[in-house]
């Protein structure tokens, strides 16, 4: 174990959780770090949607109270976590990002939020993301943007962007994502972050408000490899509540973290993903992490899917089809926002609906229930999502053959660094392609992780690799990326994000 | 006041000569688990409003449906007792649509996947024939929430100023059953789609799996009926070949005797709007159980889309053949069967038996039977006061019979005060009028009010005499061989022992002093 820095904001969880355990620190100490960095910062970064300073530091006392009274605590217990908005919090704000559920307060936890707090992890606040989780930039959130920290006027990734962010200024040393095309790995890879998407029902979905069910997957987001992994271990694991959870242990994520061994290791390169489109920084650093995994022991090799080509014209039928039926509770009836029609004397239930609808929901939504209403619609539902479907068993199939022949696959996790705020807003397409190599994993539900590779040369900017493994050998990513992590520790002299600029008191917010 | 304007029919067997009837009809039956569909909420009847619901079946952000293996196991019995195939793998599916009492804005039902499909029933009509009704499927769903509409004059949502939903009902499992279109009954359709609800009925109280209660809306029924051009006989060969007609879906008939209303008025309607040259409008209707007729509710196009697809929230339901072929030994014996035995067990006519089947007294019957009654007594003492009474309460008879504490033992146990001569068929109504006032057991009421028929023959046959002196001229004609005139004489004997004799006993005596 490392020695604690004086601020403890810059801590590893691992360390911390160690020096909590030997009650070095104490949880309130390490929650009011955050509190005052949140406090310094997040008007610059804007990852939080809702900050809990009050309750956050209520839970670190108790858990403080508890182990001063001997009791046997989690492995991160007393270390403070951000959560992502998407999660039901019982007495805590949950707006998805929207305006449609402005106010709403869950009379419920998600069971991802009850495991974080039996396991004692004091929640800081809740996270910025784009409305209901579309989007890669955080740009479709409600209540504006996240930033950046390695350049404000940037991007910090979607639909996560606010755990990444939170992440990379420092104002959490760990924070929960979902990601159903990518919503975890692109922000981490554009903040040089780590995030996990889980094999599909390796986290339980139960309290996170759905985007679409076959592809949504929970995951836990940090700064190193074994913190990811720490929290995985905590996140994950059968839940009754969901019945497309996995009913077995949660692999085993933090030894592999620990071994990080890769030596004999098969490691395939996705030739379809890093091609025509990849930024040149962004794939020159991919090769440098390959080159450093076959020194490391690992046996590289090409690997084709074909069908991956397909992967994101399929992604997007299947997800607004199955979107436009999730989103179809939201109809002021029962919950969140209400709005009246203009000028109707005694509106009927309907007219209601449709009213706070338009007013509740953002373009990018209102784009996507359209899409998936007509992909659903009988005469076309066979062209289009029974099509998508089939395409989606391809994609899968491609997998199954590719992991025949190697133990994980690897690929550049986005195409580009971090874009500026604005630069994508009107044009869909170009947002959509952000996630042309994270989505084939959603498709197919097997699990995948980002790591930072280094910084573009061109423009200094984070750039990510992408590990993917067969569905429930979530253990592999953690064995590959913390090997490869250690050894890019090494080459760049520190951790890559100890190379972001400091973000400057609390200078005005610029762009937004 | 908004006035409806009655439609025109045609006569009903004015009707049957130009047209032949065609029905469908989609039986919706709430199963009693004690958990709903998809989470463990109460599915108790009649709670106050609002007070069993939770985060899944309110449809909250995040929450997700957990299949009810109960609900699973209720469905695949009633496909077996259907005569249905078992799906091997099949998925629930997303019907997508808005209403207000639907928390999630889409109904979790079965599409093109039931549980069961392709089966059968038959169905035994008034005159001893048997009607097939093939089965087209029987799949599983989830109920949905119940509007009030506050305000209007009739409790629809048109003039009501405001509606209240009530979230209890959402998420009980439903199973619905849905037929082939049903030909060939000719003027027997009412009667067919009655007996047809009837027998379902029946079954699906013998499966246990519901409380069947039509008047609750635990079994709802919608009936489909078209008509198309008679050609000849209603199970010709070219009468079967003629093309269906437009069909009209009747919503909500909730009751056996308004099922047969229903389709026949529908049938009468249908075919004055053919017989004048008009043509059907497919659509839903209102029954009005009250006036007897039906009204236009909403026009039902191809073009409503519910945007089915695979339920992503919930894996496939996958039986095996083992848990099936388990399932199939718990199905009970087929109502039918179950009826003939009994019936011959019992030696009651056809009559006997349909009015016992009828009145709901089947198991009160058995029971009764085998606590050492006889048959014969065991149906009438249950169909007499018991059951006029219970009509007279609008419940059915075991309700009705629970709700005071009479049991099939004291019906034995009344038989068996007759049988042993303590009491005449007058005592013992008004022993059993005691039992239904709570006053005891049959032999507690007898004592109590000391009932108990003389069996002092000096008494009788004092009383005997006084009345043959009292009647010479009714004497006289006995004497001269009118055997039948001693009839007036025993009625004024009992007068004279205040009841409380035998009068068979004192027929004799009667008979043997004047012949």
């Amino acid at each position: 174990m490392t020695d604690l820095p004086t601020d403890l904001t810059r801590a590893t969880a691992a360390d911390l959780a160690h020096a909590l355990a030997s009650s070095t620190i104490s949880s309130a100490e390490v929650t009011q770090a955050h509190l005052d960095r949140i406090a310094a910062v997040d008007g610059q970064v804007h990852s939080y949607l809702h900050v809990d300073g009050e309750g956050a530091l209520a839970q670190a006392r108790a858990i403080d109270e508890r182990r001063h009274a001997g009791e046997s605590l989690g492995a991160l217990a007393g270390v403070p976590i951000a959560v992502k908005d998407v999660m039901a919090t019982k007495g805590l704000p949950t707006t998805c990002g929207s305006r449609i559920l402005e106010g709403w307060i869950p009379p419920y936890d998600a069971t991802v939020v009850t495991k974080l707090r039996q396991a004692g992890l004091p929640i800081l606040g809740k996270t910025n993301m784009d409305e209901f989780a579309m989007g890669s930039s955080t740009e479709h959130s409600a209540y504006g943007p996240s930033h950046n920290p390695w350049d404000l006027d940037r991007i910090p990734g979607g639909s996560g962007g606010g755990s990444s962010s939170v992440l990379a200024s420092f104002q959490a040393p760990l924070a929960t994502g979902t990601d159903t095309g990518g919503s975890i790995r692109q922000p981490a890879a554009v903040t040089a972050t780590v995030g996990t998407k889980p094999t599909y029902g390796g986290v339980s979905r139960y309290g996170l408000v759905a985007l679409a069910s076959s592809l949504d997957q929970a995951g836990p987001c940090g700064r190193t490899v074994l913190d990811t992994a720490l929290l995985h271990a905590v996140m994950g694991g059968h839940d009754p509540m969901d019945s497309t959870s996995i009913d077995a242990p949660v692999p085993p994520v933090v030894e592999a973290a620990r071994s990080a061994d890769v030596r004999g290791m098969r490691i395939g390169v996705v030739k379809e993903l890093g091609g025509e489109g990849y930024q040149p920084g962004v794939r020159a650093r991919f090769d440098e992490a390959v080159a450093l995994l076959e020194e490391l022991g690992a046996e590289v090799v090409e690997v084709s899917c074909p069908n991956f080509e397909y992967a994101l014209a399929t992604y997007y039928l299947i997800l607004p089809s199955e979107a436009s039926s999730n989103l179809a509770k939201f109809d002021a009836m029962r919950y969140g926002m209400r709005v009246l029609p203009e000028g109707v004397d005694a509106p009927s239930a309907e007219q209601v609906m449709a009213a706070t609808r338009d007013a509740g929901f953002g373009p990018e939504v209102k784009r996507r229930i359209i899409l998936g209403t007509y992909a659903l619609s009988s005469g076309y539902y066979d062209a289009y999502y029974g099509s998508a479907q089939k395409v989606r068993a391809l994609i899968a199939q491609d997998f199954s053959k590719a992991y025949d022949k190697v133990d994980v696959l690897v690929s550049p996790t986005a195409p580009t660094t971090a874009f500026r705020l604005g630069d994508k807003l009107e044009d869909p397409m170009a947002m959509y392609l952000n996630d042309i190599a994270t989505i084939p994993a959603n498709l197919a539900g097997v699990p995948g992780m980002s790591i930072p590779s280094g910084l573009a040369d061109e423009d200094g900017l984070p750039a990510g690799i992408q590990i993917l493994a067969p569905a429930t050998k979530d253990e592999r990513l953690y064995s590959v990326g913390a090997a490869l992590e250690a050894a890019l520790v090494d080459r760049w002299g520190g951790p890559i994000l100890d190379r972001a600029p400091e973000l400057g008191g609390v200078a005005a917010v610029k762009g937004a | 006041m908004a006035t409806v304007a009655t439609d025109a029919v045609l006569d009903y067997d004015e009707a049957m000569e130009k047209f032949d009837p065609v029905m469908g009809l989609e039986v919706h039956v709430e199963l009693h688990t004690a958990t709903k569909m998809f989470c463990g909420c109460p599915t108790e009847f009649g709670a106050e409003p609002n007070s069993q619901v939770c985060p899944v079946c309110l449809g909250l952000p995040g929450a997700l449906p957990v299949v009810n293996e109960k609900a699973v196991e209720s469905a695949i019995r009633i496909g077996l007792a259907l005569n249905c195939e078992i799906a091997e793998w099949c998925r629930f599916a997303r019907k997508n649509y808005f209403y207000p009492d639907m928390p999630k804005n889409f109904q979790t039902s079965q599409y093109d996947e039931p549980i069961a499909f392709q089966g059968h029933l038959d169905v035994e009509l008034e005159d001893g024939s048997t009607y097939r009704v093939e089965i087209e499927r029987a799949h599983m769903e989830e109920d949905t929430g119940k509007s009030l509409h506050i305000g209007g004059a009739t409790g629809r949502i048109h003039g009501a100023d405001h509606s209240l939903v009530d979230y209890n009902r959402a998420g009980i499992p439903l199973i619905e059953i849905v037929t082939k279109p049903m030909v060939g009954a000719g003027e027997r359709a009412p009667e067919v789609a009655k007996a047809y609800v009837s027998a379902l009925r029946e079954l699906l109280r013998a499966l246990d799996v519901s409380d069947v209660k039509m008047e609750q809306g635990s079994m709802r029924c919608d009936a489909n009926v078209s008509l198309r051009p008679r050609v000849g006989d209603p199970l010709s060969e070219e009468q079967l070949a003629v093309p269906l007609g437009t069909r009209t879906e009747t919503k909500n008939v909730n009751s056996l005797r308004s099922v047969e209303r229903a389709v026949r008025y529908e049938i009468s309607r249908h075919a004055a709007i053919l017989a004048s040259g008009g043509s059907i409008l497919q659509e839903t209707r209102h029954w009005h159980e009250d006036t007897g007729i039906t009204t236009s509710g909403r026009v039902k196009s191809d073009a409503e889309d519910y945007r089915y697809f695979p339920e992503p929230d919930l894996v496939p339901v996958a039986p095996t053949r083992a848990t099936v072929d388990a399932l199939r030994g718990t199905l009970p014996e087929p109502p039918g069967l179950r009826r003939r035995r009994l019936q011959s067990d019992w030696g009651y006519s056809d009559l006997e038996m349909r009015d016992v089947v009828n009145a709901g007294a089947v198991e009160l019957i058995e029971q009764t039977v085998a606590a050492g009654s006889s048959a014969a007594a065991a149906r009438k003492w249950w169909l007499g006061e018991p059951s006029r009474r219970a009509n007279a309460e609008g419940q059915d008879i075991v309700t009705y019979a629970a709700g005071l504490g009479l049991t099939p033992a004291h019906i034995a146990e009344l038989d068996g005060l007759v049988a042993a001569g303590r009491l005449n068929d007058s005592m013992a109504r008004q022993v059993l009028d005691g039992v239904l006032a709570g006053e005891g057991t049959p032999t507690a009421v007898a004592d109590a009010r000391g009932l108990e028929l003389v069996r002092d023959d000096g008494a009788l046959e004092a009383a005997v005499d006084k009345v043959i002196e009292a009647n010479p001229d009714v004497a006289a004609k006995i004497r001269d061989g009118k055997v039948q005139a001693a009839g007036a004489l025993i009625g004024q004997v009992m007068k004279e022992m205040k009841g409380q004799a035998d009068a068979g006993k004192a027929r004799e005596l009667i008979l043997a002093k004047l012949q």
